[in-house]
């Protein structure tokens, strides 16, 4: 998931009788999954709160190149070094398709680069954790996209369209990444003890993390109810937290690797398993900028700008004597 | 030096050139100046590899000691590396990058151009693929020279100081050696001083649209092809064979 705790702005749901006729009618569009498309009427609510899921969402695929970038020069074979360039390449063209969805809003990229930059905005709280051996770019992978995957799939039905047709293509890359991450973590539990030791490293590190992408449980929260009948949320954070346990607790017992979870056990009854939340504090410290790379992430995002503002006027101005030129012939 | 010796000299070569361009370029992924950079320098540096794959691995087969693509590229040293110097330089700014891709691509569309007319068609077919990306790298590169040289008084500083920065480092690309003949007279590969005069002209026409000026001086740095490199190849190798040396024997 990668947009965490996007508030809306409302203060909670209203019932029919307080709604105006617009509103009447476009909650009726949306009950009746008609998609909303940017030139029609829509709640100024509805156009905030997803300016702000579709942005935090579009910062963490391109803040996302960085862990995984820093393992291309050193991935261990050619093979490796190509399948993760295309990944990281796909991960740029999902934070351009995004931004695009943001802009029919009537928000610019640009706005959103400096809110990112200036921390109004947040991107996933799971990229701010290191990728400290190769097993990590497998567990990326397999777990951080494969929490990704959970929420993106439902959001391919969003009401609003744009939204949903970026969605639908981002899913089909997303569930190749996840399948060549646990290809990955296949070649290193099954390999050397050296990269058995890696796996479960990788393991241990992030599974915690990946199981906070969900976010805190939101089932008593006023936002996620109003995003829920506005179908830019379509379940609520525990439900994807359980069901990605359920699908990554086998996947996990295949490679043989351990999930670092004592309590975590199979109930017969509600057919889930049980297990332990992650540290909400950790959660909540790492948001607030103080996990081990928050200030490496966004320093590098921001130095990037700043170092290409020279490219960005220099490609402007060619573009204006150009259009200058065009207009005196 | 017998015909198969030169022709591993050359591929190598040719290997060597898009493996060392391409871990370069990727050093750029999450760190450009915008989103659509990322994007393409991410597929620029994805070429290369791919490319590298297909050189190293026909290398690999004529030299007939069983090394596969990869125990090349992660097993040899730097003396055994047959790259230009231009492309280990280091990116520098994204003009600097720019620069050392535009004219690296401008020499490599030449010589997969040539090389699709290859007598061996294994190199003809390699060339075949590898030239349609060339291309394509070759037009984006150039539009950005000219965009970026004819654009502000500070991207034009920049683009001239890359280009005088690199142009020494450009000869090489035309030098000829004892390798470079015998396989032109195989029919295998052109001679490389063979491409200098179109590449002057293309260059040429590029840079005088972009408003930079050729620098002046003859002055050609070399080494790179016979394996006598910059300081810079060991620390690309020291990261990019770390893995493979630490842990013999894995499979990844």
């Amino acid at each position: 998931m990668y947009a965490q705790m996007v508030k809306s702005t409302g203060k909670g749901i209203k019932s029919r009788e307080e709604m105006t006729d617009e509103e009447r009618q476009f909650q009726d569009r949306v009950d009746a999954d008609e998609k909303i498309e940017p030139k029609d009427w829509m709640p100024e609510g509805y156009r905030k709160t997803l300016i702000r899921q579709i942005g935090q969402h579009a910062h963490s695929e391109i803040v996302g190149q960085l862990p995984e970038g820093n393992w291309i020069t050193r991935a261990p074979t050619l093979e490796r070094k190509a399948i993760l360039l295309a990944k990281v390449q796909d991960e740029a063209g999902h934070g351009l398709y995004l931004y695009c969805a943001a802009e029919t809003l009537g928000v610019s990229r640009d706005e959103l680069m400096e809110k990112l930059h200036s921390g109004d905005m947040k991107y996933s709280s799971i990229f701010n954790y290191p990728t400290l051996n190769w097993a990590d770019i497998g567990a990326v992978g397999w777990l951080v996209d494969g929490a990704a995957i959970m929420n993106q799939v439902p959001l391919q039905r969003t009401s609003y369209g744009p939204y949903s047709r970026a969605m639908i293509r981002i899913c089909k890359e997303e569930s190749f990444h996840q399948r060549q991450g646990y290809d990955i973590m296949m070649k290193m539990a099954f390999g050397t003890e050296d990269q058995k030791k890696m796996a479960q490293d990788a393991l241990n590190r992030f599974w915690y993390p990946s199981l906070m992408m969900f976010g805190p449980s939101d089932k008593d929260s006023v936002h996620s109810a109003q995003s829920m009948a506005w179908k830019i949320k379509i379940n609520t954070n525990d439900e994807l937290r359980q069901k990605f346990v359920d699908q990554t607790v086998p996947q996990a017992e295949y490679l043989g690797l351990t999930v670092p979870d004592e309590n975590l056990k199979w109930n017969e009854e509600t057919g889930h398993y049980e297990f332990t939340e992650p540290d909400w504090s950790e959660f909540f410290e790492v948001i607030k900028g103080n996990g081990p790379c928050n200030k490496e992430r966004l320093g590098a995002r921001v130095k990037a700008w700043e170092d290409g503002a020279w490219v960005r006027d220099g490609l402007m101005a060619h573009a204006e004597k150009k259009a200058a030129k065009v207009a005196a012939e | 030096m017998t015909r198969d010796e030169a022709f591993f000299e050359f591929l190598l070569r040719m290997g060597d050139n898009t493996l060392i361009l391409g871990h370069r370029v990727s050093e750029w992924c999450g760190h450009s100046p915008v989103l659509e950079e990322d994007i393409a320098l991410a597929n620029t540096a994805l070429d290369l590899i791919g490319q590298t794959q297909m050189w190293l691995g026909l290398a690999g087969e004529i030299e007939g000691k069983g090394r596969s693509a990869d125990d090349l590229a992660y097993l040899r040293d730097a003396w055994d590396f047959r790259n230009v110097l231009l492309v280990e330089r280091p990116n520098g700014d994204f003009g600097q990058t720019i620069m050392r891709q535009f004219l690296f691509d401008a020499w490599h569309s030449l010589m997969l151009g040539r090389l699709m007319q290859s007598s061996d068609t294994r190199v003809a077919e390699i060339a075949a693929k590898a030239s349609k990306e060339a291309a394509y790298h070759l037009e984006r590169s150039a539009d950005l020279v000219v965009r970026l040289g004819d654009g502000t008084a500070e991207s034009h500083a920049r683009m001239q100081a890359a280009l005088d920065d690199h142009w020494p480092y450009t000869g090489e690309l035309f030098l000829s050696d004892a390798a470079d003949k015998a396989v032109a007279e195989a029919g295998l590969a052109p001679d490389p001083a063979s491409l200098k005069e179109e590449w002057d002209e293309m260059v040429t026409r590029v840079l005088t649209e972009a408003t930079l000026a050729i620098p002046e001086g003859a002055y050609v740095h070399k080494g790179g092809k016979a394996g006598t490199h910059t300081e810079h190849l060991g620390y690309i190798l020291a990261q990019m064979q770390w893995l493979q040396r630490a842990y013999p024997g894995a499979t990844w």
